[in-house]
Parts: structure tokens; sequence; C-alpha cells
């Protein structure tokens, strides 16, 4: 199981690293500063419209959240030192990015 | 620059001390003298039951590791006029058990060491080649960092994972393991990621990168594990996806 | 740390030392790296805040307008600071010291150096962002 939970962890890590910035800057700072103008409703629309942008995003939030599950586990168990608890951890971590993988799935490919 | 500089160094006496202790010991500041030569001159003029290690004076035996002023570092390549005007902490190296001083027990990785089969390996079936296994200088450019390892510790003393879990394989054992594995006469691969994929190898490293920071020999022990996780990884996505005739 | 020692004739009682609780703020290099790993907090935590613009827009300019509004609020300005802080964290330590000595690129069977490495994620993290920015800005 292990290297593959790695995997999705790189991989996670390579696109949140690629294209979180970005984005994050612009909807989270620039946009509610007002140094940027927000695009209208009517564009974000068309661009979410497209299919390929909904695998795409979708596509990072399991990874990104495959990330954070595989680094929190370990921020959990070594940093906070506890070990012992391992089991309830994953659970926490592994499952909590299931489910957040799933209701992300629901928004971008059924839901729309 | 002051002609005199205060070693603060930890003893500990197993027969009647409960836990380490520092003592300080004023010494003459040279410019050449390293941190090593300052034991020494500790050991030879002001108190003869002073017990560390040490061997070759010259970064190539290994035995001289001990924590500087927090750092871990071979002494004999640490300059006391680096750690002017001092005082200067001298400990013995972290997370292994403290024999009696500055000397630790460093028999944990010694039995680990074996288990990943640092040596080449052939086929048992296999003839012996007619002379010498030749090798290109590129080949040889694939594993010659990880051949630099001269054992000192260093990397286990910096390391956190292995602090807080001593099942933990650990970097140079790894990396050594890598030395093999990468070398174009070596066979043994498969038999080795047995050891280096379970739990306790590879997997439990988190890349904090300080057994890289503090290697005397650049062998970069992170950077090894982490190129090992992706084959071990590509692996078993193999298994997983090939028929077996394919792999 | 576990203790595991055999007490043997010649080593009466070793010592070993205990790892403090808070082990990492010991060195600046271990809070970095504790830093770099709490980082993933707020991956998660943009994950959740694209879900929601996502929605808002799905259901309509309405919405979409009080999503800006919300997203406008000192407490979630602050919030996004702080978490764009610790993004560029991770960007950065992943992109230009984790990956280029993790990973090995060859060039004519040659291996490259990792500041090379670095170089090219460099180009790849700019380009991304460029494509990034004109999706959205049009």
């Amino acid at each position: 199981m292990e290297p593959f939970l790695w995997l999705l962890f790189s991989a996670g890590g390579v696109l949140s690293a690629l294209l979180i910035p970005a984005m994050l800057f612009l909807f989270g700072v620039a946009f509610p500063l007002g140094w940027v103008s927000p695009p209208g409703h009517a564009h974000l629309s068309a661009v979410l419209g497209h299919p390929v942008t909904r695998v795409v995003l979708l596509g990072l939030c399991v990874l990104a959240l495959f990330h954070w599950a595989h680094r929190f586990r370990y921020a959990l168990s070594d940093g906070l030192q506890l070990k012992h608890l391992d089991r309830a951890i994953n659970l926490f971590c592994y499952g909590g990015a299931l489910a957040g993988s799933a209701v992300a799935g629901y928004l971008l490919l059924a839901a729309w | 620059m002051a002609d005199r500089i205060t070693l603060r160094v930890t003893r500990y006496r197993p027969e009647s001390d409960t836990e380490p202790a520092a003592r300080e010991y004023e010494i003459p500041l040279r410019k050449e003298w390293s941190v090593l030569d300052g034991l020494n001159h500790i050991k030879d003029h002001l108190d003869g039951t002073l017990s560390y290690r040490w061997s070759c004076r010259m970064g190539v035996c290994g035995s001289c590791g001990m924590t500087v002023d927090g750092e871990p570092k071979l002494t004999c390549a640490t300059f006391l006029s680096d750690h002017a005007p001092g005082p200067v902490r001298v400990e013995p190296l972290s997370n292994f058990p403290v024999v009696r001083d500055l000397v630790v027990d460093i028999g944990d990785f010694m039995r680990k060491l074996p288990r990943v089969k640092p040596w080449l390996i052939r086929s048992e079936q296999e003839a012996p080649a007619e002379g010498e296994y030749p090798q290109l200088p590129a080949e040889r450019a694939e594993y010659e960092q990880f051949s630099m390892c001269i054992n000192c510790m260093l990397c286990y003393a910096a390391c956190p994972v292995y602090a807080l879990d001593q099942e933990f394989l650990g970097p140079a054992a790894i990396a050594l393991a890598q030395r093999y594995n990468l070398d174009s006469r070596d066979r043994g691969a498969s038999e080795r990621m047995d050891v280096l994929s379970e739990a306790e190898g590879i997997w439990a490293c988190t890349f904090v990168g300080e057994c890289s920071a503090v290697c005397p020999k650049d062998v970069d022990p992170a950077g090894s594990i982490q190129r090992y996780k992706f084959t071990a990884a590509m692996e078993s996505l193999k298994t997983l996806l090939l028929p077996r005739g394919m792999r | 740390m576990s203790e595991k020692s055999q007490y043997t004739q010649f080593h009466p009682r070793w010592y070993r030392r205990r790892v403090p609780v808070f082990w990492w703020l010991r060195r600046p290099s271990y809070l970095l790296f504790v830093l770099r790993e709490l980082s993933s907090v707020f991956v998660a935590w943009f994950v959740v805040f694209l879900l929601l613009l996502v929605n808002a827009v799905a259901e309509g300019p309405e919405d979409y307008r009080r999503f800006q509004d919300w997203s406008a609020t000192p407490g979630m300005l602050l919030l996004n600071v702080v978490a764009l802080c610790f993004i560029l964290l991770h960007a950065v330590t992943w992109l230009f010291t984790l990956s280029p000595h993790a990973m090995v690129v060859r060039l004519r069977g040659r291996r490259l150096p990792p500041a090379l490495i670095g170089v090219g994620n460099l180009v790849a993290w700019m380009l991304a962002s460029a494509l990034v920015a004109f999706l959205i800005l049009g």
C-alpha cells in the first residue's frame, strides 16, 4: 500500500506546487483586495463549463487531498509522537482524503 | 584572537553517575587546532580519564563524530577557531546510547547494515567471469557518491525519524544499499528490495534532509532514499499492472 | 525513544536521552521541516475553498457575488494570506530543494545536476501559472 500512497502524495505535491499558488493568489488575495478586477460570472462559468477544466480540477483536488493526508499523517505520528495511534491517524487522514475526493467528484462531475 | 578557549565536555561515568553532566576545561586556542586536538590536549595534560573515539585525524575513518555546539560533526574537521570565543559544547552523538563520556554504542547500525547486503551480488549459478567485470567511467559515476560513506553516524544523529523510532533502517544503510543497487556489476537489487521497502525502510523517511546537510562526505543519503522510493513505487506499479511474464 | 538497553557486563548502564515533545524547535532546519509539512493543511484548505468557488459559480451569478463578498471579509483575507505563505513555502521547497534531489533526469545518458532540474521546475511553474492566469482572466 505504502508505494501507492507515496505516488499519490508525490503527484499531489507536484500539481499543487505548480497550480495552487497562482489560483490562491488571484481568488484569495488579489480579487478580494481589488488589485486585479475579478472575472465575471459568465466567463468563469464558460471556463468551468469545459469538461477538460473540470477533469483537471478534479485531478488536482483528489491528488492534493492525498498529498495532505500523507504529510499530515507523518506530522501527527512523528511531530507529536503519536505513533501508537497510527490506525486512528491513518483512518482520519486517508479516510478524509477519500471523503473529500467524493465530494469533489460530485461537485465537479455530477452536479455541474 | 584570545589564546585560550573553554571546552564544555559532557562526562558520563556509568559506574558512578546517574546521568551525564558537563565539565569545563580551559585549553590553549591555536589556529590550526581542531576540536579533536583540544580533546587530545585534555586527555594528555588535564584529565586522563576522558573517553572518546578517534583514529585517523583526517576525515576518513569516521570514528570521531560528536555533537559540537549542537551540530553533529567530525571533530577532526571542526576547528576551534570557528567556535571562538567559546565555550564550545562537546557532547556525544545524539540518538545513540552513551557508553561513557563521548563514546556511543553504534551496535544498532552494525546490526542493520548487513541486512541490506552491502556487497556485490551475482547469481550463484553463473560461473565467475574470466578475469574482471569491466565497468565504464559513466557506470562508476552512477554510484560513486554513495561509496564515499565512512559510517561516521552523523546522519543517524541528525535524523529525527531515527530519534523517534529506532527501528528505522536509517540514512547510511539505505545509501549504502543504493551504492550496490546502482553498481553495473551487481545483480542483487531485488534481494535488497524486501528489506528496503518494508515499513521501517524507505517509507519511514519523511525527507527532513538533515542527513545530507550534516554528511561530511556529501553522500546525500536523503536524495538516495527519495530516488529509491521512486524505484520501489514503479516496481510496485509494475507488479500490479503488468501480467507476470512482462515484468 | 524505546528503552531496549541490553545490560551486559561491559555496559553497566547505558545512558539514553529521551526525545522531547517539541524536538522540532531545537534546530531551525527541523522547524522548517515541520512548517513544510504543515503547509499540507493549507493545501487541503485550498481544495475546500476551490470547491466552494466552483459550487458558487455553478449556482449562478448571485451566489458567485456572495462568494466574492465572503472572500473579502477580513477573517477570510487573513486566512488566505497565511495560506498563500504556506503554499509558497510548499512550492519553493518542493520544486527547488526536494524534487531536484529526488528525481533523476537524464539527458543523452548523463544525469542532470540538481540545480538544472530546479531551473526546469521554475520554468514549468512560470508556464503553469501563466496558463492559470490566462484561463481565469481571459
